[in-house]
């Protein structure tokens, strides 16, 4: 009798456990996206051409409005900009979290191991010296970039690590760094052999940032994400059992070969497609899963969403700290990022040394 | 009642060949070590017999059928693995990490059903840690935190559990500790397999001992046919003295000194 009275209440107390959990990961994503809706607003309102909010709101419902221009401005230049930031963002937050579940590395993200320098590469290679080609491949040739990448990145710094788990976290930074710099050393390279109109439009290769996107931009991402982040879900319960090792991982019957290649092809396309609408946009896939996991664990299913919809309130926010801190002038939306990625790469390189 | 069998296994890593033309059966339902000096192969074998290594030659048998040609996943309904020093990810709680070792049961339609939390439930009782079960793993002491390693792989469900030196790094109580639940496991019906360091652990808790000497079993049998001067002598070096144990009977080894 003790012993059912004993379980029954160990029952009611997980059902409590869960439902508190679940309604924590609600509670989380509601206020992203609440924050993120805000920023949105401010998004829209704000900038050198300020519109009021009921004017914005009046020139989204098409109603009429007393100055032509804002249709232009709101329509046309910040609710694309503002989309695409939020999507890429999206994207870069579920591929750095996908990217630091699958090498158990918490310095990784597509930025730090070379990865986007390789799609920004792989993009460059092809507008500049395919010029005939259409728009649509660019993301195509972006992820065989990403890929050649991971593939060096792979050879160099993950095939060979002991199976004892001695793996090293900075081994891989270091060589998805050095990578970085060769990549990017290519990228400004072939952009000299480019039309002086292409030129002009390189700058984004360089420099992570939404300046001058627009609604064909948002259309380039949506399939992608609209694929890709879904899929995103699917991995996570692999992502959770691969984080206890690879051969606890193997004993319960994870494939570790096709899951590896699956996850890893997701994350590199994830980030890949945004390297073409917005360039190497750094640290957002290195802090967005860090302050998911603070805020929802570690398990997957509730990182990877979380991650994403933190990435994207983060380039948007940036974007808008950018573009209003000092108008006319614009900060690209990487170069705010940075200000605050920097120092933080820094403090979690340190909180290893301390550990 | 499963056997898991290794017929003329070969294995080994590249090019250097660790276990040789190896035959082996572990009794079913029984609890068996792997004993044997350092680089003599037991961990090699035991991540064999596991599947995580492909055979170079041979095979492992699971009732007769070959362990890789198996749908891996259902494989790990049958066959759990505790590699040595598993590390949990950093934050994860007790209740999370055994949770994970439900993952060969479910599917992308059925993800956690009612089984899995009576699975939970269970692995939580039999290994005393349902008061610690929303614990993060990092905050418990090295018994506890392999008693929830070992609750992972019952939440697996399987009839053999593997286990590659469970009790290392632990100190004596927690070594005992550890040692008892494997037991007390056992005599719920599950076939245990693990490599040992500590002999007289070995003689103790096991009922099937293989001894194992470069890659070759050297003997095998129950410990009083296994722990013997000889072959403590041969296959470690060690001049010893075997006596049977005043409390238990068992042999009990006392080492002695090294053979130069």
């Amino acid at each position: 009798m003790k012993a059912t009275l004993h379980i029954h209440s160990i029952t009611r107390r997980s059902w409590r456990v869960s439902l508190k959990n679940i309604s924590r990961l609600y509670l989380v994503l509601g206020s992203l996206l609440f924050a993120t809706f805000i920023t949105f607003v401010l998004q829209l309102w704000l900038g050198e051409y300020p519109i009021a909010p009921f004017d914005v709101l009046n020139t989204l419902l098409s109603r009429q409005v007393t100055d032509k221009n804002y249709h232009f401005v709101v329509m046309e230049l910040r609710l694309p900009r503002a989309i695409v930031a939020w999507m890429v963002g999206m994207a870069l937050g579920a591929s750095g979290a996908i990217i630091q579940g699958l090498t158990r590395n918490p310095l990784a993200s597509p930025d730090l191991t070379g990865v986007s320098a390789g799609a920004s590469a792989g993009a460059v290679t092809m507008f500049v010296f395919f010029p005939g080609a259409p728009d649509v491949l660019l993301p195509l040739a972006a992820f065989g970039g990403g890929i050649f990448t991971a593939w060096l990145l792979y050879l160099f710094a993950w095939r060979n690590r002991s199976t004892a788990g001695s793996d090293s976290p900075l081994r891989l930074i270091l060589i998805g760094i050095g990578l970085s710099a060769v990549l990017s050393a290519f990228t400004s390279f072939a952009l000299t052999f480019s039309e002086i109109w292409n030129a002009q439009r390189a700058m984004i290769w360089l420099t992570g940032t939404v300046y001058a996107t627009g609604w064909d931009d948002v259309n380039a991402l949506f399939p992608w994400l609209v694929v890709g982040l879904p899929l995103t879900l699917l991995g996570a319960r692999d992502l959770n059992v691969l984080n206890l090792g690879d051969n606890v991982a193997q004993g319960l019957g994870l494939p570790l070969h096709t899951v590896r290649a699956f996850l890893l092809l997701l994350a590199v396309a994830l980030a890949g497609v945004t390297v073409t609408v917005a360039g190497i946009m750094g640290f957002v896939g290195l802090i967005a899963p860090h302050l998911a996991r603070r805020l929802v664990g570690v398990m997957h299913e509730k990182l990877i969403p979380t991650s994403a919809l933190m990435g994207g309130f983060l380039l948007i926010l940036a974007d808008l700290i950018g573009r209003t801190i000092r108008p006319p002038t614009e900060i690209p939306a990487g170069i705010v990022i940075s200000i605050v990625g920097v120092p933080f790469f820094l403090y979690l390189l340190w909180k290893r040394e301390k550990a | 009642m499963t056997i898991l069998r290794a017929e003329k296994l070969s294995l080994g890593y590249d090019t250097t060949p660790i276990v040789h033309l190896l035959d082996l059966e572990t009794p079913s339902g029984q609890i068996t070590a792997l004993i044997g000096p350092n680089g003599c192969g037991k961990s090699t074998l035991l991540r064999g017999l596991a599947r995580l290594l492909k055979p170079k030659h041979g095979a492992v048998l699971l009732d007769g059928r070959a362990i890789h040609t198996l749908p891996t996943r259902q494989l790990a309904r049958v066959l759990g693995l505790l590699p040595q020093l598993p590390t949990a990810p950093e934050g994860i709680t007790v209740r999370q990490l055994i949770a994970q070792g439900r993952y060969p049961h479910q599917t992308w339609f059925q993800q956690w059903g009612q089984e899995d939390e009576t699975a939970l439930r269970n692995a939580l009782a039999l290994t005393s840690l349902t008061d610690l079960a929303d614990r993060v793993v990092d905050t418990l002491s090295g018994g506890q935190r392999q008693r929830a390693w070992i609750a992972m792989s019952l939440a697996q469900e399987t009839d053999i559990l593997l286990l590659d030196e469970p009790t290392t790094y632990l100190d004596l109580a927690h070594q005992l500790e550890v040692l008892e639940l494997l037991v007390q496991l056992n005599r719920k019906g599950k076939t245990i397999i693990m490599v040992l360091h500590d002999l007289n652990h070995a003689a103790h808790y096991a009922d099937h001992l293989i001894v194992l000497s470069d890659g070759r079993v050297v003997a095998q049998g129950m410990a009083g046919q296994v722990i013997t001067q000889e072959i403590i002598r041969k296959t470690f070096g060690v001049e010893s003295l075997v006596m049977p144990h005043p409390v238990t009977g068992k042999p009990l080894c006392l080492p002695l000194r090294r053979i130069a």
